[in-house]
């Protein structure tokens, strides 16, 4: 009978002292597990992210020369993309219907569809996703969308262009022409695989960070704004601004590698506030030569392989007709073949319209239902130019006249209505 | 008396001499614990259920794919469990979806009910104070019974597993596994990936065992801390589901519990598994040490 006492298994270290306070004591033990556990799931990230190191101090100008400088043609690491752009979360139907504006039933009908690249463009524009890059020279990539049991990958290599969707089995492949990067916009659909590689480059920091210093001129600001640890490496940030007050962004920033000068981290976030509306960084990044095996694709047994080409043909075919104006529709950072007002990050841009019955929700590159339902959510402005629907996320406006005229910009919604009148 | 105490009071862990005769004496009681629970009715009832769902689901893959006839895996690659859209092409995969399919409730119910019965079971029968009259102490008893749980998380994994590669491999052709970024591998591989696999969602299951092993010190009645268990498991796959608790989910223990397809990627993406991993190391230590506290101050009276 004495085993079955509770004092028999502890005199050990706390004989003799009260059973309660020997109770207090061992309830203290899981207690501190979970309070030091809590502290240091609490304040390692907090230490992590003040972390500021030590570096010689750097003008704009260099850190800038710096970025432009930088030949790192080799590297692998792992992304993360978080963007909040306010725009509704959108269903997997609704998804499809947004980046399939004007598809029609082309390629819709076809499990194709769900291996298509814009379908996987469109999911990272909201929410948060990990990628896997790994880059050898401007003829070897790959991009993995990492998903929840399922990877979404494109390999570029030479004039090679595979995309492997796992959660359908699916395999495009697409031959390339030789890539030139003035091109990028310049004479295919953005859906078509073998622009992919592009359009998903540019979700790396590297672009987004060269796309942002593009647009700064005498309408920005560009400051040196401390230091930062990014994915392990000590990098520089660099703090840009709008100067002028009717742009929608507040700030970006950028943290730009202390030693390769290769952007690290790029963080857009609106005036509003909150949230940062994009914000792209590796999470891990490492410059040594990938695995060649890495940028090689054999179509897996079993899987199905749809011949990008063929189908691209096919559906330019389809839509040759309203082609130039949706690609147009589809980025309107693409300013190509577009009226655009004003410069810097008030421009705006206007797309004229063929008189009434516009679908409104076309603007955002949407049509069916996704149309409908972006027409229930604008909200009436009216100027001398008539009357019209402003729609809004944290970061683009865009504004549709009852005649059919879009403006869109990101700015406010006061600047698309005096570009509104102005025009009239 | 004091004969009978000095290894008593050896906290585990620590390594003196005379720990030798007692690790002997946990070892047998160990394993006539493993012999008590395997023999129960119970416990074979539920490793039935479980060995029985890769069955069905390969039944049912082979049935629809029999009628899709050529079209093969295209139409079945939406919105149903993870990789059956691979099934027909390898049966291997067929052990990746029962996985994935017993994973958030057919497997972490059954740990629930073997873990919360460990202790309120005993007292319930009364049979707890028995135990503790053998010299083996609380504490070793509780690692006993925690160990005994861990075996049966990782003898339900397989169960799971092996049924479904039986399953597999009769209705469904072998070969190269095609790996989620499109690689493939050959079926040895593809095989010890699978076991792999099959020990990480063991662990993945060991954080929701320390909870049961809690609750099961906290009451006499081995129902209740079957059913608080499986209740609390349920709450928190559906808390996990809420997106408006975004902030909290990482520290829920199912969170990353899907993180095991990662081990099919190419190159294998760790990140998530270490969470896992280190998210059911704290659920260990906080919820066992929480045990030993209860058990070791508690009087039993049953």
């Amino acid at each position: 009978m004495p085993r079955n006492e509770p004092t028999e298994v502890t005199d050990g270290w706390d004989g003799g002292r009260s059973p309660r306070r020997r109770k207090a004591v061992r309830y203290g033990v899981p207690v501190a597990v979970a309070g030091v556990a809590a502290a240091t799931i609490g304040l390692v990230p907090a230490f992590a992210g003040s972390g500021s190191p030590d570096l010689p101090k750097i003008s704009a100008q260099d850190l800038i020369a710096k970025i432009a400088k930088s030949d790192v043609q080799q590297l692998s690491g792992t992304v993360r993309v978080t963007t909040d752009l306010g725009l509704p979360s959108l269903p997997g139907g609704g998804a499809g219907a947004f980046g399939g504006a004007g598809h029609g039933d082309g390629a819709k009908g076809k499990d194709g569809a769900t291996a298509s690249p814009q379908n996987k463009l469109m999911e990272l524009a909201s929410g948060a996703h990990t990628l896997r890059v790994a880059a050898d020279g401007p003829a070897k990539q790959r991009v993995s969308i990492v998903d929840e049991a399922a990877e979404y990958s494109i390999i570029h290599n030479g004039n090679q262009v595979w995309a492997y969707d796992s959660g359908t089995n699916t395999a495009v492949h697409s031959t390339a022409a030789a890539h030139d990067k003035g091109a990028r916009w310049h004479h295919d659909r953005k859906d078509a695989p073998k622009d992919l590689p592009k359009g998903l480059k540019n979700a790396t920091p590297q672009d987004l960070a060269q796309q942002a210093l593009k647009a700064a001129g005498d309408t920005t600001s560009v400051t040196v704004d401390g230091t930062a640890r990014v994915a392990g490496r000590d990098a520089y940030q660099l703090l840009i601004k709008p100067k002028q007050s009717a742009s929608t962004i507040g700030s970006i920033r950028i943290a730009v590698d202390a030693a390769k000068g290769v952007p690290l981290k790029f963080t857009l976030t609106p005036k509003s506030g909150g949230a940062a509306a994009i914000d792209v960084g590796y999470t891990a990044v490492d410059f040594a030569k990938p695995a060649a095996s890495s940028f090689t694709f054999t179509p897996p047994k079993g899987a199905k392989v749809v011949d990008g080409d063929k189908e691209r043909a096919k559906a330019a075919r389809q839509h040759g007709k309203d082609f130039k104006d949706r690609k147009g529709l589809e980025d309107f950072k693409d300013r190509g073949g577009l009226n655009v007002i004003g410069k810097g990050w008030t421009s705006i841009a206007t797309i004229k319209g063929s008189g009434s019955g516009l679908p409104t929700g076309k603007s955002h590159g949407a049509g069916g239902d996704a149309g409908t339902f972006l027409d229930g959510i604008g909200e009436k402005a009216t100027g001398s130019f008539g009357s019209g629907r402003v729609f809004s996320t944290r970061l683009v406006n865009a504004l549709i006249t009852d005649h059919g005229t879009v403006y869109v910009g990101a700015v406010d919604k006061q600047a698309l209505i005096d570009a509104a009148n102005a025009a009239k | 008396m004091s004969q009978a105490e000095a290894p008593e009071s050896e906290v585990p862990g620590t390594d003196s001499p005379p720990r030798r005769s007692p690790r002997r004496w946990s070892l047998g009681l160990l394993r006539s614990e493993i012999g008590t629970t395997f023999r129960r009715w119970r416990t074979l009832a539920l490793l039935a259920v479980l060995a029985g769902v890769p069955v069905l689901v390969g039944i049912a893959v082979k049935i629809e794919t029999g009628h899709g006839g050529a079209s093969g895996g295209s139409g079945g690659g939406e919105g149903g469990p993870a990789f059956i859209s691979q099934v027909t092409n390898n049966g291997l995969f067929l052990v990746f979806t029962s996985l994935a399919v017993t994973l958030p409730f057919f497997l972490p119910m059954a740990i629930g009910v073997i873990a919360g019965d460990s202790l309120a079971g005993e007292a319930n029968a009364g049979t707890l104070r028995y135990l503790l009259v053998a010299p083996a102490g609380r504490t070793r008893l509780l690692l006993v019974k925690y160990a005994t749980t861990l075996t049966f998380c990782l003898v339900a994994t397989l169960v799971v597993a092996c049924s479904a590669l039986a399953t597999g491999a009769l209705l469904f052709p072998l070969g190269k596994v095609t790996l989620l970024s499109g690689t493939s591998i050959s079926l040895g591989e593809g095989l010890l990936r699978a076991l792999v696999i099959a020990c990480v969602v063991a662990l993945s299951l060991t954080g929701l065992a320390a909870v049961g092993l809690f609750l099961s010190t906290l009451t006499t009645s081995g129902v209740a801390a079957m059913a608080t268990t499986v209740g609390l498991l349920i709450t928190v796959q559906i808390l996990d589901t809420i997106p408006q608790l975004h902030a909290i989910q990482p520290y829920l223990f199912p969170h990353y519990w899907l993180s095991f397809a990662d081990l099919l990627r190419d190159p294998v993406y760790w990140d998530q598994l270490q969470k896992d991993l280190g998210l059911q190391a704290l659920y260990v230590a906080v919820f066992g040490s929480a045990a030993w506290a209860r058990f070791t101050t508690r009087d039993i009276t049953a």
